[in-house]
């Protein structure tokens, strides 16, 4: 048996051929170094994430969230949820919060999961992937398995929205969280704790309906990680490194930028630094290349 | 619905917000110290005509149409740093989701708006099957003024699908169906179920 076992809700960005989906594959290495056991919730669905407010209305979107918590208490009862992606994290745990609070709500929606021959007895706990590490294992066992420290890396930590707010991981300020400055130095890496863009906006969606207002924010997000002289941004959010990854391009266009700079999930830090090779870590999944970490990915593990 | 509307809340636009809309009850809380419309990122790059506390204000001075057919509500990027900070705990990000739903629900929220439309098409896209596929709500997107501009924005956005392709993140194949779940019937069911629960629950204040 594992040391850590859990109901996973992957999200539809982790799938096989979407946008994030070498973070998926560098957080099964992850796991498996951590010795975590994610099970995934079967048939889980879309949790409608932050866009879907204006088609989607209040109830329709917490059932959609509460079939992932029947169908994780019928596989799995009592396990607690995990999710990767940070997004799906929120609206979950905003339904576990409202549907908590609010009587009607909780029986409107039992009322509509009937309909799929489901139901819930119990609340699951929803947590974020970085809880389970910070929380659940914590950083001195997360750097006992370090074989191959990131040595002179030097890498902004962009913690991002909704990772941080309005939930937030336990302990962190919502305007200079450090947990992500702490995850890099565990790998071995130099952060930047002065990094001042660490929790602005990518522009989420409006990154896709208005992309000259998301731009404008990720130009400032990568600028001011160059100004810090960071070779590399490292993220916990799928749509984060996404939005602040491909539009590199369209920013130097607009701009007349340069930018040309990698951007990392955390977990991906972690498989190389536990010497893990590229693939594991998903390397192969960027789309601006972090040739220094394929470098280092290649090197032989201390032991 | 709409005359119905009318004839409830009348000279009211405070109270049909606080019970029609997700979170409006809120709305009289505000102080009006400005600190979500200095804290907004869109704020700052001149996108909102009225920014959070100004739309409160608004909806007590009873000006219902500038409100429900502003554009501004739909330059939430859903950042969530207008909540934290908030001397008062209001949850504007959802109060703004919630303005925005209304108008678009009562058919008032500008109709080209490009986030009320991505809107729509992401929650039709996820509950379609499910699962988001990720290629059909790109390309929808592109396609959304027509066949020509949508061939336009796709050779635009070129370099960005190929270098997400080229990366495996992005899949072609995708368009004869992709990723689903399997009670997709169940799924829809319990949706409708909802939605009926949702709007006999709004038509109940309304007659109360």
């Amino acid at each position: 048996m594992a040391k850590h076992e859990y109901a996973f809700y992957p999200g539809c960005s982790s799938q096989k051929g979407a946008s994030a989906s070498n973070y998926l594959t560098s957080v099964e290495a992850m796991c498996q170094t951590l010795d975590v056991k994610l099970t995934e919730i079967p048939d889980w669905n879309c949790c409608g994430a932050s866009i879907g407010y204006a088609e989607a209305g209040e109830l329709p979107r917490h059932v959609l969230n509460a079939r992932n918590f029947a169908l994780s208490e019928q596989h799995m009862p009592g396990k607690e949820i995990v999710a990767t992606c940070a997004a799906c994290w929120l609206g979950a745990r905003e339904t576990r919060e409202r549907l908590t609070h609010s009587d009607t709500l909780m029986s409107d929606t039992k009322e509509a999961l009937k309909e799929a021959g489901l139901t819930i007895n119990e609340m699951p706990e929803i947590r974020h992937m970085v809880e389970v590490l910070i929380e659940d294992i914590g950083f001195e066992e997360m750097a006992k398995h370090v074989v191959r420290p990131l040595e002179g890396v030097k890498i902004a930590g962009y913690v991002g929205c909704q990772t941080n707010r309005p939930f937030g991981v336990d302990g962190e300020s919502f305007e200079n969280p450090q947990y992500l400055d702490k995850m890099v130095e565990m790998v071995g890496a130099e952060s930047i704790p002065d990094y001042d863009m660490k929790v602005t906006c990518c522009g989420g969606a409006l990154a896709f309906s208005e992309p000259e207002k998301a731009q404008a924010q990720i130009k400032d997000i990568v600028e001011s990680a160059y100004d810090h002289g960071a070779e590399m941004i490292v993220t916990p959010c799928p749509l984060c490194q996404a939005n602040v990854e491909v539009y590199q391009g369209q920013v130097n266009k607009r701009y007349g930028t340069k930018f040309n700079i990698p951007v990392m999930y955390y977990s991906q830090l972690m498989v190389v630094a536990y010497g893990g090779n590229a693939k594991q870590a998903g390397l192969n999944g960027q789309v601006i290349r972090a040739r220094r970490l394929e470098e280092i990915a290649a090197k032989p593990v201390k032991r | 619905m709409s005359a119905q509307l009318a004839e409830k809340y009348r000279n009211n636009f405070l109270k049909e917000i606080e019970e029609q809309v997700e979170m409006g009850d809120w709305v009289k809380m505000c102080m009006q110290c400005g600190v979500c419309s200095g804290s907004c990122p869109t704020n700052f790059q001149a996108a909102w005509d009225h920014p959070p506390q100004e739309l409160f204000m608004m909806i007590r001075a009873g000006k219902r149409e500038e409100v429900l057919t502003s554009s501004s509500m739909w330059n939430c990027t859903s950042c969530y740093n207008c909540i934290v900070r908030c001397p008062r705990k209001i949850p504007i990000t959802h109060i703004m989701h919630g303005i925005a739903e209304y108008a678009h629900r009562l058919g008032l929220a500008p109709k080209m708006q490009a986030t009320r439309f991505f809107s729509g098409l992401f929650w039709n896209n996820a509950t379609n099957t499910g699962r988001v596929n990720e290629l059909k709500l790109t390309m929808g997107l592109y396609f959304k003024d027509g066949l020509v501009q949508g061939i336009k924005n796709g050779l635009a956005m070129q370099s960005v699908a190929l270098g997400l392709v080229k990366a495996g993140r992005l899949n072609v194949m995708e368009i004869f169906g992709g990723h689903k779940c399997k009670d997709q019937k169940g799924i829809h069911a319990m949706l409708k179920k909802a939605r009926e629960i949702e709007n006999t629950r709004k038509v109940a204040k309304l007659a109360a």
